[in-house]
């Protein structure tokens, strides 16, 4: 589960949150949806511990990511936004590095890049350079490499951007068998349709602000006979008024 | 294994399979500084050496009237040269200032008369003094000529019973202590100055792959996520680009131990061989200065925004270690104790001294050490502040 509590943050005079609570659960895919410059990306990057809240915090799993930044870590996988490989390793490679930052090794380290690999079809590529990958190949990679340590939470920002049909479509399988696992899902997006195909609970967010949260059945009645877009746009205008 | 150790290993793989790093580190660095040296020791010796002793020759016009003198020139070294064709002094000027001839010795066609006579007899050596590369040469004919001009005087004073020493009044005696090392110094900050650069650039391309390059390629922020502090991923980091320097700094000598044995460096007054002995205590010398220049470098790639921005900046961090050897060339600076607490340049004055075999003080070699891994502690320590703050992202 991920909690979090009254989150802000501020980079010079723009306020980027604005004490921002919401809780993503287990065993739910939690969509976190906003124009550009909402705020989702420094939320996530909040939780994934590589930036510090001003003010509140908030929890992986129960784990404070403030106070103990390093347990928390080892709670999630993460995918940052357009993540990169190392283009001279092959995908063994770096799965395997990630791996070790951590603490696996030897034989359960290349069962798990095993399992891994089978369960994302990496097989034709994995021992190729990532240097020619495919972003649909990138992805794959980067998220098996996000995986390595088996979170039972998980982070996603945009992950579908820049994918293929075949692979964004590939992707959303694997978040949801994930998701049916157990695991805790919190992926951002602007693309309504994706939201729309793959998200249990969500939360809009706008101007640094939480402006609408619930799940789809939820918001379709708060915000009766409109689409999740017409929804998605009265609940920024409102946040923004 | 600890977090920083598997940054590092990863680190080391990652390079070793790009050729632009592999090539600038182990091929351009230790070539490069090893052959120019050479080439360049090889045209100095040439220069200085076989102008020193080598017989020269010299045309003379009108040689035939003073046996005497050319018989004291050629015991000395200068011989009148066969056939040059030259009769008169337009002719022999104008062959000295195309350069056809260094120097032309005319005798007086009423050299022999006045000899005879006991009237002073002349000669006139024609050269051109803004040729450099004549001057010793003519530095030799003229004193071969007034050393034969005195020899006769001292004879003439003593056939009149003269002590011909009431001809010298004062003597003034000449002593040159230094050394023809101590005059090759510029040589020497040559030979520091190319192993300080090949370390570095043994570093140059890991310290900004890892860093600037880690940003560029967005494989950053995914990084700062996995359970380990970042000082530790940038302890790796820098002890990766250490060890490249490291390697690049011993190929580099092996280059030197290799071209130094087809240039001999005794005519100018250096060790004869820089063998195996000499390059494991340069080694050792130099390799605290791999730490430090693996801090600053990792510390100013950090800061960039991208690849080529490090790249810009990292090369005028390539001089910066140059700076103290300018300095102490120009000045002709000694080691001293005090001197040693000043990295890169306590590495030139001990590989200096190493290779002029100087006497070398342990406490110096400890001093130097001590300073220069002071000095990438500190950096180091500033590199991971630097880390722990947000603007890293970039």
């Amino acid at each position: 589960m991920i909690d979090v509590l009254s989150v802000a943050k501020r980079f010079g005079h723009v306020r980027a949150l604005d004490g921002v609570t919401f809780t993503a659960a287990d065993g739910r895919i939690t969509g976190l949806l906003g124009p550009n410059g909402a705020g989702k990306s420094t939320c996530l990057r909040i939780l994934s511990t590589v930036l510090k809240p001003d003010r509140g915090t908030a929890r992986i799993g129960g784990v404070d990511v403030v106070a103990e930044p390093l347990r928390a870590r080892r709670l999630m996988g993460v995918l940052p936004h357009g993540a990169g490989l190392y283009p001279h390793l092959t995908a063994r490679e770096n799965i395997e590095y990630y791996g070790r930052l951590h603490g696996l090794d030897g034989r359960a380290l290349a069962a798990r890049v095993d399992q891994l690999v089978a369960r994302l079809g990496l097989g034709a590529i994995v021992d190729r350079k990532a240097k020619g990958f495919s972003q649909g190949e990138r992805t794959k990679v980067a998220l098996a490499r996000a995986l390595v340590h088996a979170p039972r939470h998980l982070l996603l920002d945009e992950p579908t951007s820049g994918l293929d049909v075949m692979a964004a479509r590939d992707l959303r399988e694997w978040l949801k068998a994930l998701r049916d696992d157990g695991c805790c899902v919190l992926l951002s997006s602007h693309v309504m349709q994706e939201v729309e195909a793959l998200v249990d609970d969500l939360v809009i967010i706008a101007n640094g602000r939480i402006a609408a949260r619930g799940t789809p059945a939820e918001l379709a009645v708060r915000y009766p006979g409109r689409s999740l877009e017409d929804i998605f746009v009265s609940a920024v205008e409102g946040a923004a008024r | 294994m600890s977090a920083a150790s598997v940054v590092c290993r990863k680190e080391l793989l990652d390079n070793a399979r790009d050729r632009r790093t592999l090539f600038s580190a182990f091929v351009f660095g230790p070539l490069l500084g090893p052959v120019l040296f050479a080439v360049l020791i090889s045209v100095m010796v040439s220069q200085t050496v076989s102008t020193a002793d080598a017989p020269i020759e010299v045309p003379i016009v009108g040689s035939e009237l003073a046996p005497n003198l050319v018989e004291h020139l050629e015991a000395r070294g200068v011989s009148p040269a066969a056939e040059h064709g030259l009769a008169k002094f337009a002719e022999a000027a104008e062959a000295v200032q195309s350069g056809a001839h260094d120097a032309v010795l005319l005798i007086d066609p009423n050299f022999a008369e006045r000899f005879a006579a006991g009237e002073t007899a002349r000669v006139t050596l024609v050269y051109d003094q803004s040729n450099t590369r004549a001057a010793s040469r003519v530095r030799r004919i003229r004193a071969a000529v007034s050393s034969y001009a005195q020899q006769l005087g001292t004879l003439k004073l003593i056939a009149r019973g003269v002590d011909p020493d009431v001809l010298s009044t004062v003597m003034l005696d000449e002593l040159d202590v230094s050394t023809a090392a101590g005059r090759s110094v510029v040589l020497l900050g040559m030979l520091t100055y190319f192993l300080l650069l090949a370390t570095l650039m043994g570093g140059f391309y890991l310290a900004i792959d890892s860093t600037a390059g880690e940003r560029e390629r967005r494989s950053l922020e995914p990084l700062l996520t996995t359970p380990v502090e970042r000082s530790s991923l940038l302890l790796g980091k820098m002890a990766a680009t250490t060890i490249y320097m490291l390697l690049a700094l011993a190929l580099t000598l092996v280059g030197f131990a290799i071209a130094l044995r087809f240039v001999s460096l005794e005519p100018l007054g250096m060790s004869s061989s820089f063998g195996v002995g000499q390059a494991l205590a340069a080694f050792a010398i130099i390799a605290p200065f791999a730490p430090l220049g693996a801090a600053l470098m990792t510390l100013v790639a950090s800061f960039t925004k991208s690849y080529k921005e490090a790249q810009t900046y990292l090369t005028l961090v390539l001089l910066v270690p140059t700076l103290p050897l300018v300095f102490a060339t120009m000045m002709n600076v000694k080691a001293t104790s005090a001197l040693m607490w000043i990295p890169s340049l306590s590495q030139h004055l001990l590989v200096t001294a190493l290779v002029r075999q100087d006497p070398i003080p342990v406490a110096y070699v400890t001093q130097s050490a001590l300073a220069t891994l002071a000095a990438a502690a500190v950096l180091a320590l500033v590199a991971m502040r630097l880390y722990e703050r947000e603007r890293v992202l970039g």
